[in-house]
C-alpha cells in the first residue's frame, strides 16, 4: 500500500458512494480536499535530490507472463503532475452545477476523470499508464452531451470518436515497443516501465523510428498536435466548466507526459532521427503559428480558449523536442502552468456565460464595471496565458525557449533555433488575442448583456483564487517546482545522449 | 472420473429435465430452468476435477480433452447457465408468443433443449475427427433451428427459423462437401494423423486448398464471418432473445473451437499455409470492415448486437491468422479462447438488460434505453460497462482480448490488416456508445415511464457479470490461467 493509491482510489470510492446515495457534493469535495491533502504531504516527504528516481514505490504483480503489475511510484515530473490533478480536480468539483438534477452523475464524472488523470501519472507499468488515461473516455461523452451547451453532441461525438482513435494508435505503438523491447531483451516481454527502459533502447534503430512515429502520432492526436487538433476547441468550448477544466487542464497532458515518460527515453533512436525531429517541429510551428492566428480570429471566448489551449501546446513540444534538460524542464513547467492557467480561464468563461447568457465578444462589454472582481481576476488568468513574469507560465516558457538554444551548432541555426525563433512570435499571438479578449468583455460601455450581470459571490470566488494563488505562487518561487523537475529532466537528457 | 463424463451428465440432465416437464404436474416449470441450473452448474465444478488422460482405446482418436478443450466446455456451460437465466426473465414474452388464444403457454422445452446444445458444444470442444466434428456440430445446429423458432405465434421468429434452417443446410452441405474433399486427399478422418499427411509433401495442393475454401466457408456461417455472415442480422432480430444471446456467445464460441483445431491441419502444413494465410487475412479484413461499418446506421439494439458479434468474428479470425507466434506467451488458440471468454461476460451483460427493456417496453430499438438512467441507474450502468467493455475500453475485459488480437498482429508485422482492426474498433466507439447516448443524454419516450423492478436472481447475475467485467480487466490471472491449462 503507497499513499500514491489513495489518490486514484479515493475519487473513485467517492463516485461509489455517491452512485450509492451519499450526497454528492459533500462527499466529492472530501474526496478532492483528501487528495489535496495526500498531495502536500507528498510535497513535504519526497526527496527532491534523487527526484529522478522512483520514491513511495509499490509493486504488485498480476502476471509473471507477461510481466504486468499494478505499480505505482512519483518521480520529479510525476509529483508536479499530481499537483497540478489534485490543484484543478479541488477547483473543478467547487463549480456548482449550472442546471439541477443528476448531481451525482455530476459530480463523479469529474472525479472519475481526475482519478484516470491520477493513475495515468503514477502508474509504473505501461498498461495501467494507458488504461487509466482511458477512464476518462465515457465520462467526458456524457458530461458534454448531458449538460453541454451549443454543438454539444456533435462535439461529444468528435471527441470520442477522435480521441477513441487516437488511443488505438497509441495502443498499436505501445504493443510494438512493448514487443520489440522483449525480443531485444531475449524473449522477456514486459510492461514494466523501469525494465522497459532498460530493454527498450537495445531495439535497433531502424525500428525504433517507425515505433517512434507511432507513438508520436497516438500521443499527438491526445495532446492536439496539429494536424490532429480540430477536436479539441469545439469540445472544450461546449464541456460543462468542471470537464472542460480537468480536460484541457489534466488530461491533455496526458499524451506530453507520455512523450516524455515512454515515447523519449525508450526510443532515444527515434527521438534523435533528423526527420522526426523536423517533423515535430513543422507540427509544432502549425501549433504555434497556425492556431494561434486562428485563435486570434475567434469571436466567441469558448471557441478563443479552446484554441489558445491547442496552441499552447506547441511549446511543450518545442522543449521536448530541443532535446535538452533546460528544455525538458521548461516542457514540464508549462504542462503544470498551462494546466492550471486554462482550468482557471475556463472556470471564469463559464461564470461570464452564467451571468451574461452570452459568450460572442461582440454582445459583451464593459463588464468589469458591474463585475469588477471577476475582470480583475480574468485579466490575472490573461497575463499568465500570455506568460508576464510574475506568473508560471512566464519561466516555463522562458526555459523552453533557452532550451532550444542550448544545443546550438558551432555556426549559424539549426532545425531547432529556427522554430524557436519562430515560435517566440506565438507570445505576440497571444498577447493579441488574450488582451482584445479582455478589452472587447470587460472594458468599454456595457451591453445589454452585462448591465445586470453581478459580480462572482464568495463561494464562487474559491476555486477562481486557488488556481490563481498556485499561478502566483509558484510563478513568484520556480523553485518549489524547479527542485523536483530539475533531477528529472537533467537524468532524461544524459539518458537520451549515452544511449547507442 | 474420466472426462467424458461430463457429456455424459449433460445429456442424461438434459433427458431427465424432459422427463419432468412433461410428468410433473403443474403449469408453471419455472422449476425445470432451476434444475438445469443446478444440474450445469455441479458439471461445470466437475470439469474441474475430471482425468483427463487418454488411454489406449480408439474413442481417443475421435476426442481430445486438452487445455483448450477444457476451457471451451467451461465456455459452454457457463454460456448455457446464463441463457437460462436469461431465459427466466423472458418467460412472459414466451408465454405471450407461444400461447394458443385464451389457453397457457408452453415454454417448459425451452429451459430443455439449451442443456442438449450445451452437451453439443462441449463434445465439439474436444472433437477431433471428422466425423465426430460433424455429428456434435449438428446436434448442436439442429436444436438451435428449433430453439429460434421457439414463439410459433410470432412471425419475426418463425421468418428467422426458416432463414437460419435454409442457410444452415447449405453450410452443412458446404462442410460435408470440404471433408469429403480432405478425405479423398488424404484418406483420413483423424485430423492429427491429416495433419501429418498434409505436411508429408506426398498430397496434392489444389484439392487440399479445395477442401480448405469449402470448410471455411462452412465455418464462416458457424463463426459469422464473411463471406457467410448476412443472416446473422436478421435471425439474431427474430430469434428470442436469449436464444440470440446464446447464438452469439455459445455457437460462436463453438465454432471458433473447431475452427482453431481444422486450421491448425491447414496452417501446420508447409505448402499450404501461405496460400491459407493470405486467405484467412481476406476473410478477417473483410469481415471487420462488414462488421463494423454496417454497424454504424442500426437503430435496433438487437441488430447492433448482430453486426458487434461479425466484427469480433473478425478480431477473432484475425488473431488465427497472425501465425503462430501468438503474443503474450499466448498461441494463437488460446488467444482465441480467451477474446471468446471476455465476450462471453460482456455479450451476456448486454443480452441480460436487452431482456429486462424487450420485457418492459415490448420494443429492441435503440429508442427503448431512452432515458435509461433515470429509470434504472443500475441497469443503465450494467449496460455502461457491457458497451464500454465490447468497444475495447481498458480497465474491462474486453480490452485485454483486444490488445492480445492486435499484439498478435503487431508481432506478426500485418501492418495492414492492423490498420482495419483499427479502423473497425474506432467505428466501434461510435455505435456501441450510441446506447449510451439514448439512455443518458435522451429523455424517457412519453414521459416519465415508470422504474424498473428486477429479480433478485437478475440482479446477482447483472452484478456478478459486472464485476467479472471490471476485475478481470484489471486483474487478467485467472483467465490466462484458464487458457493456459
Amino acid at each position: 500500500m503507497s499513499p500514491l493509491d489513495l489518490l486514484i482510489f479515493v475519487p473513485i470510492a467517492a463516485a461509489l458512494a455517491m452512485a450509492a446515495g451519499a450526497p454528492a457534493r459533500l462527499t466529492a469535495l472530501t474526496a478532492a480536499v483528501v487528495n489535496v491533502a495526500v498531495t502536500v504531504w507528498l510535497l513535504v516527504k519526497f526527496q527532491y535530490a534523487d527526484g529522478a528516481r522512483f520514491q513511495f514505490e509499490a509493486t504488485r504483480m498480476i502476471l509473471g507472463e507477461p510481466r504486468l503489475g499494478f505499480n505505482v511510484g512519483l518521480d520529479g515530473m510525476a509529483l508536479i503532475m499530481v499537483l497540478l490533478t489534485s490543484l484543478v480536480t479541488l477547483a473543478a468539483v467547487m463549480m456548482r452545477p449550472v442546471k439541477a438534477g443528476g448531481e451525482a452523475l455530476y459530480y463523479s464524472s469529474s472525479l472519475l476523470i481526475a482519478a484516470g488523470a491520477m493513475g495515468a501519472f503514477v502508474a509504473t507499468d505501461l498498461f495501467f499508464f494507458y488504461a487509466f488515461h482511458e477512464l476518462a473516455l465515457i465520462p467526458t461523452f456524457l458530461m458534454i452531451g448531458m449538460r453541454g451547451t451549443g454543438d454539444n453532441k456533435d462535439a461529444a461525438w468528435k471527441i470520442t470518436v477522435y480521441l477513441g482513435l487516437g488511443s488505438l494508435v497509441l495502443l498499436a505503438g505501445l504493443a510494438a515497443l512493448v514487443i520489440h523491447a522483449g525480443a531485444a531483451g531475449g524473449g522477456i516481454t514486459t510492461f514494466d516501465m523501469a525494465q522497459l527502459r532498460e530493454l527498450a533502447p537495445k531495439i535497433p534503430a531502424s525500428v525504433q523510428e517507425p515505433i517512434y512515429l507511432t507513438l508520436l502520432l497516438g500521443f499527438g492526436i491526445l495532446i492536439s498536435l496539429f494536424p490532429f487538433h480540430s477536436w479539441a476547441a469545439p469540445a472544450y468550448a461546449s464541456a460543462p466548466a468542471p470537464t472542460a477544466m480537468l480536460h484541457a487542464g489534466v488530461l491533455k497532458k496526458f499524451g506530453l507526459y507520455g512523450l516524455l515518460r515512454v515515447a523519449t527515453p525508450m526510443l532515444p533512436a527515434g527521438a534523435h532521427a533528423e526527420w522526426i525531429q523536423h517533423l515535430l517541429l513543422v507540427l509544432l510551428l502549425g501549433n504555434i503559428l497556425y492556431i494561434g492566428l486562428v485563435t486570434i480570429a475567434q469571436r466567441e471566448l469558448d471557441l478563443l480558449l479552446g484554441n489558445s489551449s491547442v496552441m499552447h501546446m506547441g511549446y511543450v513540444f518545442l522543449g521536448i523536442a530541443s532535446g535538452t534538460a533546460i528544455g525538458f524542464s521548461g516542457a514540464v513547467l508549462l504542462m503544470f502552468a498551462h494546466g492550471v492557467s486554462i482550468a482557471l480561464l475556463f472556470a471564469l468563461c463559464s461564470v461570464v456565460r452564467e451571468k451574461t447568457g452570452t459568450l460572442q465578444m461582440s454582445r459583451l462589454g464593459g463588464l468589469a464595471k458591474s463585475a469588477p472582481f471577476l475582470g480583475l481576476v480574468f485579466a490575472m488568468a490573461s497575463f499568465a496565458s500570455i506568460g508576464l513574469p510574475g506568473f508560471t507560465n512566464f519561466s516555463a516558457e522562458l526555459l523552453v525557449f533557452l532550451g532550444g538554444f542550448a544545443t546550438k551548432p558551432a555556426s549559424g541555426l539549426g532545425a531547432v533555433q529556427i522554430a524557436t525563433i519562430l515560435a517566440l512570435w506565438g507570445v505576440v499571438i497571444s498577447a493579441v488575442y488574450m488582451l482584445r479578449a479582455f478589452r472587447r468583455i470587460f472594458k468599454g460601455e456595457p451591453s445589454e448583456a452585462t448591465l445586470g450581470a453581478t459580480d462572482l459571490a464568495f463561494r464562487g470566488r474559491l476555486p477562481v483564487l486557488l488556481l490563481l494563488a498556485a499561478l502566483l505562487v509558484t510563478g513568484f518561487v520556480p523553485n518549489l517546482l524547479m527542485q523536483a523537475v530539475a533531477p528529472f529532466a537533467e537524468a532524461l537528457a544524459k539518458a537520451i545522449v549515452i544511449a547507442p | 472420473m474420466p472426462v467424458y463424463s461430463l457429456e455424459v451428465a449433460v445429456v442424461l440432465l438434459g433427458l431427465v429435465l424432459l422427463m419432468m416437464e412433461a410428468f410433473v404436474a403443474g403449469k408453471d416449470k419455472r422449476f425445470v430452468a432451476h434444475t438445469a441450473l443446478l444440474g450445469l452448474g455441479a458439471v461445470l465444478v466437475g470439469s474441474f476435477f475430471v482425468d483427463r488422460t487418454p488411454d489406449a482405446s480408439g474413442f481417443w482418436s475421435f476426442y481430445k480433452a486438452d487445455g483448450l478443450a477444457m476451457t471451451y466446455k467451461a465456455i459452454a456451460l457457463a454460456c448455457t447457465m446464463l441463457v437460462i437465466v436469461l431465459g427466466l426473465d423472458y418467460i412472459p414474452v414466451l408465454e405471450k408468443f407461444t400461447a394458443r388464444v385464451g389457453g397457457h403457454g408452453a415454454w417448459g422445452e425451452f429451459f430443455c433443449l439449451p442443456v442438449f446444445i450445451c452437451a453439443g458444444m462441449m463434445w465439439m470442444a474436444s472433437a477431433s475427427d471428422l466425423t465426430s466434428i460433424f455429428v456434435s456440430l449438428e446436434l448442436v445446429t439442429i436444436a438451435f433451428y428449433v430453439m429460434v423458432t421457439f414463439m410459433r405465434r410470432n412471425v419475426g421468429s418463425l421468418e428467422a427459423g426458416v432463414k437460419y434452417l435454409i442457410l444452415g443446410a447449405l453450410s452443412t452441405g458446404f462442410l460435408v462437401y470440404g471433408f469429403t474433399w480432405l478425405f479423398g486427399v488424404t484418406g483420413q478422418t483423424n485430423l492429427d494423423v491429416i495433419a501429418a499427411k498434409l505436411n508429408s509433401g506426398t498430397v496434392a495442393t489444389v484439392p487440399a486448398m479445395f477442401s480448405f475454401a469449402l470448410i471455411l466457408v462452412a465455418l464462416a456461417f458457424k463463426i459469422g464471418a464473411v463471406p457467410l455472415q448476412f443472416w446473422i442480422p436478421d435471425v439474431y432480430q427474430g430469434a428470442p432473445t436469449p436464444i440470440t444471446a446464446y447464438l452469439s456467445v455459445g455457437s460462436k464460441a463453438a465454432g471458433f473451437i473447431v475452427t482453431t483445431r481444422i486450421l491448425q491441419v491447414f496452417l501446420g502444413s508447409e505448402a499450404l499455409v501461405h496460400n491459407c494465410t493470405a486467405i484467412l487475412l481476406a476473410v478477417a479484413c473483410a469481415t471487420l470492415l462488414v462488421g463494423n461499418l454496417a454497424a454504424i446506421p442500426q437503430t435496433n439494439f438487437k441488430r447492433l448486437l448482430a453486426y458487434s458479434s461479425i466484427s469480433h468474428a473478425g478480431f477473432l479470425v484475425l488473431a488465427l491468422a497472425a501465425g503462430p507466434a501468438g503474443a503474450f506467451g499466448l498461441a494463437p488458440g488460446q488467444i482465441v479462447a480467451y477474446y471468446l471468454a471476455a465476450y462471453l461476460i460482456m455479450t451476456l451483460l448486454a443480452f441480460a438488460v436487452l431482456v429486462v427493456i424487450n420485457r418492459t417496453s415490448g420494443s429492441d430499438d435503440l429508442n427503448a434505453f431512452n432515458g435509461l438512467h433515470q429509470r434504472s441507474p443500475f441497469l443503465a450502468f450494467a449496460l455502461l460497462v457491457a458497451v464500454a467493455s465490447l468497444a475495447g475500453v481498458p480497465l474491462t475485459v474486453g480490452f485485454v482480448g483486444k490488445l492480445l488480437v492486435f499484439a498478435a498482429a503487431v508481432k506478426a508485422s500485418l501492418w495492414l490488416p492492423l490498420g482495419f482492426a483499427i479502423i473497425g474498433a474506432v467505428a466501434g466507439f461510435y455505435y456501441y456508445l450510441k446506447v449510451l447516448r439514448n439512455m443518458y443524454w435522451n429523455a424517457p419516450a412519453g414521459g416519465t415511464l415508470p422504474a424498473i423492478t428486477l429479480s433478485g436472481l437478475t440482479k446477482a447475475t447483472l452484478l456478478l457479470l459486472i464485476a467479472a467485467t471490471v476485475v478481470l480487466g484489471v486483474w487478467w490471472a485467472p483467465l490466462f490461467q484458464l487458457v493456459r491449462r
